[in-house]
């Protein structure tokens, strides 16, 4: 009998082939192209004069190079804007190469191309460029301040206005027996994938055919992006996505300026042609997140029941917006979290700065919207001097009122509607598993010992799968080894142990003999993206579906050559068996060959088959409807998004002299549904953490007021080593199944980061005994904090 | 201007001219085809090119190609015996210390330099006593291994996978 798969800790097959250095990154592909260098913009905003060039092509080794002159056609205008909304009322966006104007420091103005990347990076340093600099417009309130404009035909710098409701929350909150109001900010950080972004393009010139391999989350939208950009029918691109060095968000927009240039100039050239961003590239061209103001008023009862809930945001999308409005939509929506405020009302705007674009990452907008949430649960409980978790309590949505209805529109355009969860069942676990109801003994055996500790805790709901859909293809071959491809690409997800795992038990195959394709246009044209932890519930759904069809055909043609009734039979490892008399039997390799009506003997399944008959004699070889090839491909489409959930708790502790701040403790009880694989989800979960300890305590983007990222390198932006990550990730799963797809799964990709800033400002405010409005926060600030309140204190007495 | 070099590269000599600004690692990367080692920042800030010259653990986009000129150089790719992972290697697998995989060989280099260096006494920057043996824990290991990022955050499990390696 076949183990059953799905559920067990199964290790993941794509590490060893790593481990062996035998990662196929872009950058390890074409070593015979030729490489690229982009100039890019030294001012955060300035006009452009004349760009000289010719001092270039003098360079030995330089074999071309393009500025926004030498742009034809669609290459000339604006990229795409990705998702337009209504409430986007000034969307802009940049050229491949600049026009006229730069809006960030970083932004392309000149492409190189040369023999290798030195000779580019020389050559590029040679190109001048007259800049007429102008006002430059840095930070939300330089932005509302709006006496500099970003774009001079965006009055105010406001890219989109938009809001939404469902009452009359003000009056509400009037009502209400206590009110409050908070300030609460967070600043930029970036996904920092460690392999940068990398674009490499081959033209063939005989079959007029592009081949680019880019490292993306989107090869189809790269695919359509190309195509329409240089005008080619999309049959003659294809995009592979190979290996990529993580991505977390800022590899889905598509195209970067490189990811159409590169394949630009490969065709005009008619030679392979590569890019490879370095890292500083990425700093000052990639995207960044999470810059926003939130002012929250809150209208509750003596229970901290919320009555009325109204917040107003602002959102720094920095230069342009090709992205559209989808991370201020999500804080706007998944603010709510676990919560339902019987009136919440919400405004925000985006704003136009001379910054970088803001595009989702990991966690897109809900950090943010969670600690605008659990930073007012927190305030509520402090003023009705309540326990935070039962402040909490009182406001969860209930088991029994799912699917609950918020009564908003979601980022992908539906209504936001939970399917299920259980969040009395979290805090109660959560509770138990960091002992927060035991916490104030740890604090006065600390306090005994001069030592500061405090305890924090966040709840988050995270809208997971969104729509519209993704494919399946899974194929049984005669060797009986399963082919499954998937259109969506893979960024360290172990998405090919996962989807193995789905197709060994929905098949009935070893899991071994499955192998998994992701990203590849050529197998599978018709794919959405690897974005807001959909791609298990998408793609794993639209595999099992698929298996699922396959096995029904391994099941007729198997009755039909062991003449019994497909009830009769079953399928494990890979053959097909007669249910109590198993030496009847026929293997799937087998059965793909009797699933094709040509059958030339070239291997061993193929001669072993001809002791079976199957089909109807009198019928044509492959009947209506049928098709032949022990095959399927089918797509999963779900209503509407699953929404995942999990509850954080940390301890910590703070140096009562340096202000440095320790995790002692750090719980997560986590809900994602059915789980494929837990190691696989673990491990994600404790990504998340990591990069939300970063995103909590250590990470920014220090601009100055030149629009001058001041802190581009890993030296001065600083990401958790594995000296700065907890100890030990003590993680509970709760498993409450969707009803929205055929595996009960919810997506786990994002949801270690969401509550980070919320957890660790509301652990510290419980150490420190003043409040946290303001994250990250460094202990510097916690000292400037210190002695702030010290000073007030001082003067109220 | 170039220079002529010769290297030992994952057990296998090769001789060839290179500019003399090319680092190690695009030495390594461009003119060898051994994309073992990753470029993450060219700078030494995270590790991910990190491979074993003559034994010791380097950050390869730091060294110029040419200061190596006679050197022994081990990818992650020459730690296997032939088919055989090296035990950190299969530690990395059953303790699921990877993700993406693109910090992993440098992980990995790194991890086998440092337990050689704590074979051979090396103290670290939480050693308590810089004249005794080194007693591999959890600090020593999260100290040692500090200058490996791994952006998808597999620490726990690197750290895991570490111990397990060590008791070997």
């Amino acid at each position: 009998m076949t183990t059953k798969s799905f559920g067990q800790r199964v290790q993941r097959t794509e590490d060893e082939r790593f481990l062996r250095g035998r990662g196929q990154y872009t950058d390890d592909l074409l070593p015979d192209a030729l490489h690229v260098a982009v100039l890019r913009s030294p001012h955060a905003h300035a006009r452009i004069g004349d760009i000289e060039v010719d001092a270039v092509l003098d360079v030995e080794g330089v074999v071309a190079v393009y500025t926004y002159e030498d742009l034809e056609g669609a290459m000339a205008e604006p990229l795409p804007l990705l998702i337009p909304h209504p409430a986007l009322t000034h969307g802009r966006t940049q050229y491949a190469l600049a026009r006229d104007e730069v809006n960030y420091v970083g932004e392309a103005v000149a492409m190189v191309v040369a023999t290798d990347r030195y000779v580019a990076e020389d050559a590029a340093a040679r190109i001048t460029v007259v800049y007429e600099t102008l006002p430059v417009v840095v930070g939300i309130d330089a932005a509302r301040d709006a006496s500099r404009l970003v774009h001079d035909d965006v009055p105010g710098n406001v890219a989109a206005r938009m809001e939404q409701s469902t009452g009359d929350a003000a009056a509400a909150i009037a009502k209400a027996p206590h009110r409050l109001e908070l300030e609460l900010d967070i600043e930029r950080s970036a996904c920092m994938p460690l392999e940068g972004r990398a674009t490499a393009a081959r033209w063939d010139t005989d079959t007029s055919r592009l081949t680019v391999w880019t490292s993306t989350q989107t090869s189809t939208g790269v695919r359509a992006a190309v195509a329409s950009k240089l005008g080619l029918d999309l049959v003659q691109v294809d995009v592979i996505t190979p290996d990529v060095g993580g991505g977390f968000g800022v590899k889905v927009v598509h195209p970067w300026p490189e990811e159409v240039l590169v394949p630009m100039a490969a065709r005009l050239l008619g030679r392979p042609v590569k890019f490879t961003e370095d890292r500083r590239e990425h700093f000052i061209s990639s995207a960044h997140e999470r810059a926003q103001h939130h002012h929250v008023e809150v209208g509750f009862d003596d229970d901290g029941r919320v009555e009325g809930l109204s917040v107003q945001f602002w959102h720094d999308n920095g230069a342009y917006t090709p992205y559209g409005l989808i991370v201020p939509i999500i804080t706007s929506t998944q603010l709510l979290g676990p919560y339902k405020p019987p009136v919440y009302s919400v405004v925000f705007e985006s704003l136009y700065t001379n910054t970088v674009i803001v595009t989702p990452y990991r966690g897109a907008g809900r950090p943010q919207g969670v600690f605008a949430m659990e930073r007012t649960m927190d305030a509520i409980a402090a003023y009705l001097g309540k326990d935070r978790a039962a402040v909490r309590a009182v406001n969860f949505i209930q088991p029994d009122e799912f699917p609950y209805d918020q009564g908003l529109i979601f980022q992908d355009g539906k209504p936001l509607i939970y399917d299920s969860g259980d969040f009395p069942q979290s805090l109660d676990k959560i509770k138990a598993l960091v002992g927060w109801d035991d916490f104030e003994r740890v604090r006065d055996e600390a306090r005994a010992e001069g030592r500061t500790v405090g305890i924090g805790l966040a709840c988050y709901v995270e809208g997971t799968g969104v729509g519209p859909y993704e494919g399946g293809h899974v194929q049984v071959e005669t060797t009986g080894k399963v082919k499954v491809s998937t259109g969506l690409t893979t960024q360290g997800q172990g998405h090919q142990t996962a989807f193995a795992q789905i197709v060994a038990d929905e098949l009935g195959v070893r899991f071994e003999d499955v192998e998994v394709v992701t990203g590849d246009t050529r197998r599978m044209p018709y794919a959405v993206g690897t974005y807001a932890s959909r791609a298990a519930v998408m793609s794993g759904s639209a595999i099992a579906l698929t298996a699922r069809a396959v096995k029904a055909k391994a099941l007729k043609l198997a009755a039909d050559a062991l003449e019994v009734a497909e009830d009769d039979l079953e399928v494990a490892d890979g053959v097909v068996s007669v249910k109590g008399a198993p030496s009847s039997n026929v293997s799937l390799g087998t059965l793909a060959v009797l699933s094709n009506p040509l059958r030339y003997a070239f291997d061993e399944a193929s001669k072993s088959a001809t002791q079976f008959s199957v089909g109807d004699p009198d019928a044509v070889p492959v009947p209506e409807g049928e098709s032949p090839g022990l095959e399927s491909r089918d797509y999963f489409s779900p209503p509407r998004s699953t929404f995942a959930s999990g509850m954080h708790a940390v301890v910590v502790e703070t140096d009562p002299e340096t202000a440095e701040i320790s995790i002692l403790r750090y719980c997560v009880v986590h809900d994602c549904g059915r789980l494929i694989n837990p190691l696989i989800v673990e491990g994600q979960i404790h990504g998340g953490v990591a990069q939300g300890v970063g995103g909590a305590l250590y990470e920014r983007m220090a601009y100055d007021e030149h629009g001058q990222l001041q802190n581009a390198s890993f030296m001065d932006f600083l990401m958790p080593y594995v000296s700065e990550v907890p100890r030990e990730i003590e993680v509970d799963h709760l498993e409450t199944p969707s009803p929205l797809n055929p595996l009960g799964i919810k997506g786990a990709g994002e949801a270690g980061v969401i509550p980070s800033a919320a957890l660790f400002a509301s652990a510290i405010e419980d150490a420190e005994g003043f409040a946290i409005t303001r994250m990250p926060i460094s202990p510097s600030e916690l000292y400037a904090l210190r002695l702030e309140h010290a000073t007030t204190e001082g003067a109220d007495r | 201007m170039e220079a002529d070099l010769t290297w030992r590269v994952d057990g296998v000599e090769h001789t060839l001219a290179v500019d003399t600004r090319t680092t190690v690692l695009d030495a390594l990367r461009d003119r060898l085809g051994n994309t073992s080692p990753k470029k993450g920042c060219d700078h030494g800030q995270c590790g991910a090119c990190t491979v074993l010259v003559d034994g010791r653990r380097q950050l390869s986009c730091l060294g110029l190609a040419v200061a190596h000129d006679g050197s022994e150089i081990t990818t992650a790719a020459g730690l296997v015996d032939g088919d055989e992972l090296h035990p950190v290697q299969q530690a990395f697998v059953d303790h699921d210390g990877l993700q993406c995989g693109y910090c992993t060989p440098g992980q990995v280099c790194s991890a086998v330099g440092m337990l050689d260096e704590v074979k051979a006494g090396h103290p670290s920057a939480v050693s308590d006593d810089l004249e005794a043996d080194v007693e591999l824990d959890e600090d020593e290991i999260r100290e040692r291994m500090s200058g490996n990022l791994c952006r998808c955050g597999a620490y726990s499990n690197i750290v895991a996978a570490i111990e397990e390696a060590a008791r070997a």
